[in-house]
């Protein structure tokens, strides 16, 4: 049971959480202009590192933001 | 007590094992085949790559110790009830393979057909069961619908009473599903292998992967470079990371996936139980002990560690289910990593790099389709295509968007 | 007299209070503060249990949760399998019996209450043994918040064992309860370490008192505590070594014996043998000889004991071991000799004895700092594993569990990790008031593994049956790492998880393989330390309690009309309400004709609502919804289905304009929250330039539809000042009133092709509501009925018409998705090639030929003769009192193509050809829906 930092709330719970996946992976400008291959990319391909991982929770039994953060996959600790 | 026991009694004995496994071999400057991952899928490969395909100048590396992945760490269920037809297809391939297995590699596996009940605990979970019964059945895979009663009568313990949360309302059954000892298997595969001259390495780290021209050449290994016609990875969680090492990205996350034991009781449980509903998955396995699985930790994790909330509605669920466990305690939990593609099937095929093959994505399903992904990855491996069963299973799906959606089949996802 | 091996005084133990038991059918009488351990033992009873795998006799060995050996299962009052004797406290009435191996399960109901609570504190310390009572005074006085969790019925830890320093213990513990920041939790086990300083430890409340447990008083409580450090002073336990028959009863761990003796009162033998590698036996030999018990000899398996003294009239043996053990049941003598290079040399010594007391050294109990992350190396002068000090946790290690085993020791350690923990949380410590303690010299002891002797009969693991021949056999076959001849063998992963075994393991590995112990390492230390109950991490989320259950504001009406409900999400949801007499059919038969004919109304509270509001509120759902929002005028309503990125439906609903600015939106009733979550996640991560806000409003409203031709009627008596003309009110709108007296929002929806209405109304207004319509006689009707009426328009339930893998098109709702929008989520995704095809599986309705109602979740096979390629599934199918006859909806692959053409459906017992339709099978034209 991680101990997650939101920045609205204060350090809670994990099961508070709602977890998100890697951050920084925008929806595309114009997904019309993309090929099938490049939109299967935004579709289903994210970063899955063994290390630290920058990603996004939620808090959604709390203030209900969404925020990111960096965590160590390895030892979930919360780098930055 | 007595009463509670139709079925035969999980076994208090365990088999004797050989007194020779494998050799401990240095690398050798090349192979034919260097197999990444030295788990339960990699050591089958090795085995149907010689036994198949004659192809026996092949190395399984492995970082840690053989099997000590998630082949070490999964609660052994075997079934084939998939509900898409490719899915079936696989599963329902190894699963033959399985009631073969025991001769096959001389070795006493303890597969164990006590047949596998999954539960329904909605209207619509009944809809989707008799969904997959009969898809089942086309697939010549065995199946039947249960009524709660009929669940009773197949496993007594099962509480059936509608005075609980989320109610039984039936199941399906697969008689010829059930479990076998994860350990012996890995063993039987390695021994085989072993003895027709496949070079298991342990403690032998891929650090990076040997690219020219668009073709393979080689691994980078903590005890040197190793020189291969082919590499075929079999990493199971840790496939991205050494994906990475060509370049290579894929629709994968790797997320903890825990599991735990009981002490040994004396027989209660005399087949599988699965509910998908509310997460809970058990068995009591030949020495007695109960063996059940958690749900995955929601966030991506290679630390072999999940949360405790877990684990605690785990056994909320359990406890719902199997009231006499009340008092039954917990040993030891444990967790594995487990790859999980967006459709929740696995990737079994080509690279995109000449002479580079990927298996992976299995997600919560890799130790049941073990020996048939060792069979057809050995045949995709040797001859350069996918075997017809694992030809779905490509990378390119995700482009076209013909996924295997075991996922939002709402089948059951373990 | 509570047997004859007691001591005439001392010990922490009752002598007013005599307790009776049963054990293996015989009674026995103990005192109050035995363990049923000590209670045998003073019974002279050592033989409790038989081994699992060779049946071989076995008694107490050790004193704690350690024990490997005297495994019981309770009988009365309450069934419980497999507990070392050395746990469970004794109280009045305990019956239970030795086992072999496998525990039972009750098999009836555990009446019994568990519950969990949550903690937070500045300092866990965990144990309270010196080390952690040393910690928690200091940390205490510091002012910081300090909860101590020691799993002993009292705290002491190994002084109770001692019997010293009683006092002290006292004084601290009383000062410990009295402040208060603290708690002080005995009979509490830390048995999980989990990230940033989780620990969980699980309370047994009851357990001590049998029979006379308050049935209100939870039997086991689980502790989560959220720490900001910890103290782990968790103590080391005595280890044995392998050799021959070391596994008889009699053959006990030194330092247990001293426990048995100075803190039950017993005497756990009359004569004794004592074999040690290190100088800790020997206080419990003379301890023991002060006792009365005679010390026959103390083999130590150094040559130089330096600063042992052996009791007086004991013979003190230095290069001497144990060469064989007399006696099955209860050893009878103890036959020594000679080690020299490995080997046994010169004469025997034989002794009699009806005690062995063994210590092979002591491993620091490393588990909870292996969970944490923390590593376990290997340290020579020690003999044995202990944490390395890089565990990234917050937290300090104190006492034997580092590797300090004087009294002195662990009591300075103790307060110095006290006083580091409290200063890192912020505080200042003050100093702490140690007992005096002697400094005694220290011989260092030595670590050996096995001694020469029969390796089938020399245990290592002793509840597995694991012998030294076994772990030979294994690294005989090519294994080379402690995981795997762990597997091979099984030692380690009995009920105490290697507590007594693991070190001895890797030894013995290690010197097989050539190898370092150190570098061959321990196996993975994981939650839990001790074994804990599944009840007690169930705790009260059982039952109703198991996940919330969400109810309308209508439940009670419907419980007393005697509906039946089913589970929808959290939802209880009427399901349908039968009469004296009905199966569900006739009910929903029924209710479906009342619908059709006259009026009937339905309580759709549960779907979700969503108020969403902004300047940029009609943009948001233009890009959310497949279809066009933003033209929907105010008073107007339109259905919309939302798509996931990848093409496939994830839900439908209305969509209300309430003004420019201000949508109310619904959802499936199971979606509610997805939906809600699914707004947010795209305002606040990819739109956050967009002004809007959504507020769930689901429980603000309940909303009853009006249902059939009647309906009009209806609305118009009860809302006199609505128009509800046909033009007047018009379709796809809404209108603010008041119905039945109660401030209202009517929407002219429906859900069933006939003319209906929507009454919105206050959760607190609904019973009035729906009350006043009863009144009129207006048949309730429930979730069947709902959609047997829609299946026979057509329209899609999302969650059972749909898996995840279906596009609107495939549904048939083309004209719900925008083509002059730029851009939707999920418009992209229809353009792949697989989601493009035209033969993809489509939503049709189906038609049996023979009459049959097909199973929900049947296939269809293009034709009767195998091969049988399936085409797709029925999803809904019905009986239809319009129709007169079943229906169904099924996806089929091409569907639409093949309207007219008979397929077959799979029933259980063959086939059924059925014709494809198209979905609409009532009212084609939707001449009924204005009434």
């Amino acid at each position: 049971m991680m101990l997650i930092p939101c920045p609205w709330c204060g350090p809670r719970d994990e099961s508070e959480f709602h977890y998100g996946g890697q951050a920084g992976v925008a929806y595309p400008d114009d997904p019309g202009a993309l090929t099938d291959a490049e939109w299967a990319r935004y579709l289903f391909f994210r970063d899955n590192p063994k290390g630290p991982f920058r990603e996004r929770w939620s808090h959604t039994a709390g203030c209900r933001r969404w925020f990111s953060l960096v965590r160590d996959t390895v030892t979930n600790e919360i780098v930055a | 007590m007595a009463g509670l026991m139709p079925a035969p009694a999980p076994g208090g004995d365990l088999p004797e094992h050989p007194d020779r496994l494998w050799r401990t071999p240095e690398p050798k400057a090349a192979y034919d085949v260097v197999i990444v991952g030295g788990g339960g899928h990699g050591l089958a490969t090795a085995y149907y790559l010689a036994k198949n395909h004659g192809i026996t100048n092949v190395a399984v590396l492995e970082r840690g110790w053989l099997a000590g992945g998630n082949m070490a760490r999964n609660t052994t269920i075997i079934r084939s009830n998939y509900l898409w037809d490719e899915s079936a297809g696989i599963y329902e391939h190894a699963l033959k393979l399985w009631e073969g297995l025991e001769e096959e590699l001389d070795y006493p596996i303890l597969f164990s057909q006590r047949g596998v009940l999954n539960l329904a605990h909605s209207l619509q979970d009944v809809r989707d069961s008799v969904r997959r019964v009969h898809a089942n059945r086309l697939n010549g895979v065995d199946a039947e619908w249960l009524d709660p009663g009929q669940v009773r009568e197949v496993c007594p313990i099962v509480n059936i009473s509608p005075d609980v949360r989320y109610p039984v309302h039936g199941a399906t059954y697969q008689p010829r599903a059930g479990i076998a000892k994860h350990d012996y298997v890995a063993w039987g595969y390695a021994r085989a292998a072993d003895a027709l001259g496949v070079d298991l390495i342990q403690h032998c780290e891929v650090t990076g992967l040997r690219i020219s021209g668009g073709r393979v050449t080689g691994v980078h290994t903590t005890r040197g470079a190793i020189g291969a016609g082919r590499v075929a990875l079999s990493a199971a969680g840790h496939t991205s990371v050494v994906a990475a090492m060509a370049g290579i990205d894929l629709p994968l996350q790797s997320h903890p996936l825990q599991a735990l034991v009981s002490e040994l009781l004396e027989p209660v449980h005399p087949t599988v139980v699965m509910s998908n509903a509310v997460h809970v998955y058990v068995s009591q396995a030949h020495k007695g002990e109960l063996v059940m699985g958690a749900g995955i930790d929601t966030w991506n994790g290679y630390g072999q560690r999940g949360a405790f909330h877990i684990i605690e509605r785990q056994m909320s669920a359990a406890l719902e289910l199997f009231p006499v466990f009340a008092r039954a305690h917990v040993l030891r939990t444990w967790g594995g990593i487990v790859d999980v593609t967006p459709d929740a099937s696995p990737i079994v095929g080509l690279s995109g790099v000449d002479g580079l093959y990927l298996n992976c994505g299995w997600g919560t399903g890799g130790f049941k389709a073990t020996p048939g992904v060792g069979w057809c990855y050995a045949h995709t491996i040797a001859h350069g295509e996918p075997h017809p069963l694992n030809a779905p299973f490509s990378l390119e799906r995700f482009v076209t968007g013909a996924l295997v959606d075991e996922h939002g089949a709402a089948a059951v996802a373990h | 007299m509570s047997g004859a091996f007691r001591t005439a005084r001392g010990g922490l133990v009752d002598r007013d209070r005599p307790l009776r038991f049963r054990f293996d059918g015989v009674e026995y009488e103990g005192l109050q503060g035995d363990t049923l351990a000590s209670a045998l033992l003073a019974n002279g009873v050592h033989h409790v249990a038989s081994s699992i795998r060779l049946g071989r006799p076995r008694g107490v060995f050790a004193a704690g949760v350690e024990e490997p050996n005297a495994l019981v299962q309770i009988e009365e009052p309450f069934p419980e399998p497999m507990l070392p004797a050395t746990t469970v406290e004794l109280y009045d009435g305990l019956v239970a019996r030795g086992l072999r191996g496998r525990g039972r399960l009750a098999d009836r109901p555990d009446p019994a209450r568990y519950d969990a609570t949550h903690a937070h504190c500045d300092v866990l310390v965990v144990g309270a043994g010196p080390a952690g009572l040393a910690a928690a005074a200091v940390a205490a006085s510091s002012g910081a918040r300090v909860i101590v969790v020691d799993d002993q019925p009292r705290p002491g830890g190994s002084l109770l064992g001692a019997a010293e320093h009683l006092d002290w213990v006292a004084s601290v513990a009383g000062g410990l309860r009295a402040a208060p920041e603290v708690r002080l939790l005995t009979r509490t086990t830390a048995f999980g370490y989990y990230d940033d300083n989780h620990v969980v430890a699980v309370e047994r409340r009851t357990n001590h008192l049998g029979a006379q447990a308050p049935a209100h008083r939870s039997r086991e409580r689980v502790w989560r505590i959220r720490a900001r450090h910890v103290v782990l002073a968790t103590g080391a336990h005595e280890r044995s070594l392998a050799f021959a028959d070391n596994d008889r009863p009699g053959v006990m761990l030194a330092g247990a014996a001293q426990t048995y003796l100075r803190r039950y009162g017993v005497r756990p033998g009359r004569r004794a043998v004592v074999l040690t590698t290190n100088d800790s036996a020997y206080a419990v030999a003379r301890d023991l000889h002060a006792a009365g018990v005679e010390i026959a000899a103390v083999a130590d398996l150094r040559d130089s004991p330096g600063a042992g003294r052996a009791p007086h009239g004991a013979e003190l043996l230095p290069g001497w071991a144990v060469a064989g053990v007399t006696g099955a049941d209860r050893i009878s003598a103890v036959t020594l000799r000679r080690l020299a290079g490995g080997a046994f040399t010169g004469p025997e010594l034989r002794l009699d004895a009806d005690l062995l007391l063994v210590s092979g050294g002591w491993n620091p109990v490393g588990a909870l700092y292996g969970q944490a992350g923390g590593r376990l190396a290997y340290d020579d002068g020690l003999g044995a594993f202990r944490p390395d000090g890089g565990c990234r946790q917050a937290l300090e290690v104190a006492g034997s569990v580092a590797g300090t085993y004087t009294l002195k020791g662990c009591l300075a350690e103790g307060a110095a990790a006290g006083a580091r923990a409290a200063e890192a949380t912020g505080f200042r410590p003050g100093e702490p008031d140690l007992p005096e303690t002697a400094d005694p010299e220290v011989t260092p002891g030595v670590a050996v593994w096995t001694l020469p002797g029969d390796p089938a009969t020399s245990l290592v693991d002793l509840q597995r049956d694991v012998t030294v021949a076994d772990i030979a056999r294994a690294t005989g076959t090519g294994m080379r790492s402690a995981e795997h001849v762990k597997r091979y063998t099984t030692a380690g992963t009995a009920h105490d998880q290697g507590r007594t075994s693991g070190t001895l393991t890797s030894g013995i590995v290690a010197e097989m393989l050539g190898v370092n112990v150190g570098d061959l390492g321990t196996t993975t230390f994981r939650p839990p330390y001790a074994p804990v109950s599944f009840a007690a991490l169930a705790g009260r989320d059982r039952g109703m309690r198991f996940d919330p259950v969400r109810v309308t504001a209508l439940h009670a009406w419907h419980v007393a009309a005697g509906a039946l409900f089913e589970n929808v999400g959290q939802w209880k949801r009427p399901w349908y309400y039968p009469r004296d007499g009905e199966d569900m059919a006739a009910a929903v038969l029924r209710e479906c004709r009342a619908a059709r004919e006259g009026v009937a109304m339905m309580d759709a509270s549960t779907l979700g609502k969503i108020d969403v509001r902004g300047a940029d509120a009609a943009v948001f759902l233009d890009r959310l919804y497949t279809n066009m929002i933003s033209t929907l005028k105010p008073g107007a309503i339109r259905y919309g289905v939302m798509c996931r990125p990848d093409g496939m439906v994830l839900d439908d609903g209305t969509v209300i304009r309430l003004a420019e600015d201000r949508f109310l939106v619904t959802t499936t009733t199971g979606n509610a929250a997805v939906i809600l979550d699914w707004m947010e996640e795209w305002l606040q991560t990819e739109w956050p330039q967009l002004r809007v806000y959504c507020t769930s409003v689901t429980e603000q409203w309940a909303t009853v539809a009006l249902v059939g031709p009647e309906s009009r009627e209806v609305l118009a008596s009860l809302a006199p000042g609505l128009d509800v003309s046909r033009d007047g009110f018009g379709f796809m709108t809404w209108r603010d009133t008041t119905v039945a007296g109660l401030d209202a929002r009517v929407c002219r929806i429906s859900f069933s092709g006939e003319l209906a209405y929507e009454i919105n109304v206050s959760w607190w207004d609904a019973l009035a509501l729906w009350e006043a319509l009863a009144e009129r006689g207006i048949t309730p009707y429930g979730t069947q009925t709902m959609h047997v009426l829609r299946a026979e328009k057509g329209y899609p339930i999302i969650g059972q018409d749909t898996d995840g893998t279906v596009t609107p098109h495939d549904l048939g709702l083309g004209w719900a998705v925008s083509r002059t929008k730029a851009d939707f989520i999920g418009k992209r995704s229809f353009t792949r090639t697989d989601t493009a095809r035209t033969d993809r599986k489509q939503l049709v309705g189906l038609l049996p030929d023979g009459g049959e109602l097909l199973p929900e979740g049947a296939h269809l096979v293009a034709a009767a003769e195998p091969p049988l390629t399936a085409l797709g599934h029925v999803t809904s199918s019905y009986h239809s009192a319009a129709l007169g006859r079943t229906f169904a909806l099924a996806l089929i692959e091409g569907g639409r193509d093949l309207v007219g053409r008979t397929v077959w459906a799979t029933l259980d017992d063959g086939l059924a050809p059925v014709t494809i339709t198209g979905a609409v099978l009532y009212d084609p034209e939707g001449a009924r829906r204005d009434g």
